[in-house]
């Protein structure tokens, strides 16, 4: 394992980019995680956020992105799949790797994933989010990958080398990347279905037998994401001052709640980083 | 690795939940990566509890039949039994404190 950063940042939007910087000012050393693309990227234009006049998102997520690399942040590209508290730091895999930090902030956004039925009740009996970590236990069985994030390809391809009988389901036309040899089915998973695990899942008026299914989409809820944070309507529970339930771990802009706004987002980042900066003061002076 | 958690074998395996102390029991595999951040977890519960709890690995991949016998189809899954029976399963990496509070209410 790495060397352990101080701050710990989970997401590249105005948020993320505000809690890099206002960390790097408190001079705490900063790691900062993200997946590709958000929802300021996607606006138009953005006319409520002061001193910039009719910016167009792009404009406005370059210029924090400029803000941040000038002292020295740029985010890594990749997901964040499981975020661990430790007590006194946390384990976070990356991309595969295990990264440690003393604090996380979390500035995930908002997650717009909807369970499908059957999802959360046969969790860990057949449905899966995680491919490379539950793929060998389905070496010789029927799965299916459900979902539209890139990953999705990739992990099939994936199972599909380890020696499952994999299909991808996935909205629109049959990705390119997709080996030729795995069957592909255009639609969405509509219900999971089985007792005391999955046997099948449907996709339009059609029932796939499957004994498991991978269900990837871009952004996992934020519960799933940290075991033990406590969240209200899918919102990270956070006081005022950026705090989660779980000592040393914080979260701001839209993944704690409404209104979903560049500035609350940008005020929230500032604060959770002094929040964590001071957290990090505080448990430094204990060991000393 | 922490002398206090045992690797055992499907025979060691059932002497072990025979035994009079409860055991949590850890499924898991070197490739899982949500194994390994579960990892400090159980070896830090195996040194708390040394003295009222038994604590094992069990790596699916050397011992693929315990995982059948115990239907373990997502890892890292932890089995805690006491007098040989199932008393809770947590599938998915968790706290410290989802797994004491079980064990806390067993010793």
């Amino acid at each position: 394992m790495g060397n352990r950063t101080d701050i710990a940042i989970i997401g590249g939007g105005p948020a993320g980019l505000s809690a890099a910087v206002n960390a790097i000012a408190r001079g705490k050393s900063v790691q900062l995680m993200s997946a590709a693309g958000n929802n300021l990227e996607k606006s138009e234009n953005v006319d409520n956020y002061l001193g910039f006049y009719k910016i167009s998102g792009t404009e406005l997520m370059n210029k924090f992105e400029e803000h941040a690399a000038a002292l020295g942040v740029s985010a890594m590209k990749g997901r964040v799949s499981n975020i661990m508290p430790l007590g006194d730091h946390f384990l976070i895999n990356f991309g595969g790797e295990i990264s440690e930090s003393t604090t996380v902030i979390l500035a995930i956004g908002v997650a717009k994933a909807r369970q499908i039925p059957g999802e959360a009740d046969l969790l860990g009996r057949g449905v899966s989010y995680c491919a490379t970590c539950d793929g060998m236990l389905y070496r010789g069985k029927k799965a299916a990958v459900w979902g539209m994030a890139q990953d999705a390809i990739e992990e099939t391809n994936f199972l599909h080398g380890i020696g499952v009988d994999v299909t991808l389901i996935a909205r629109g036309s049959r990705p390119s990347e997709l080996k030729a040899d795995i069957p592909f089915i255009s639609g969405a998973v509509g219900e999971i279905i089985g007792e005391d695990r999955v046997a099948a899942v449907t996709v339009g008026q059609n029932t796939i037998e499957v004994d498991g299914v991978f269900i990837l989409r871009s952004s996992i809820a934020p519960s799933s994401l940290v075991p033990g944070l406590e969240t209200q309507d899918g919102y990270i529970k956070v006081t005022n001052r950026m705090e989660t339930n779980i000592p040393g771990l914080f979260a701001a802009g839209d993944c704690t709640g409404t209104p979903l706004q560049i500035s609350k987002a940008t005020g929230e980042g500032l604060i959770a980083a002094q929040q964590a900066a001071k957290y990090i003061d505080a448990y430094q002076s204990k060991l000393l | 690795m922490s002398t206090t958690i045992v690797y055992p074998n499907a025979t060691e395996f059932d002497q072990l939940i025979a035994g009079d102390k409860p055991v949590l029991v850890d499924f898991w595999a070197e490739w899982c990566m949500p194994c390994r951040m579960l990892g400090p977890v159980i070896e830090q519960i195996g040194e708390e509890y040394s003295d009222k709890v038994a604590v094992a690995k069990v790596n699916v991949d050397e011992q693929p039949a315990l995982a059948a016998r115990y239907n373990i189809q997502s890892i890292p899954t932890v089995i805690i039994f006491n007098n040989g029976n199932i008393v809770d399963t947590q599938i998915g990496m968790h706290p410290a404190d989802v797994y004491t509070r079980i064990l806390d209410t067993i010793i």
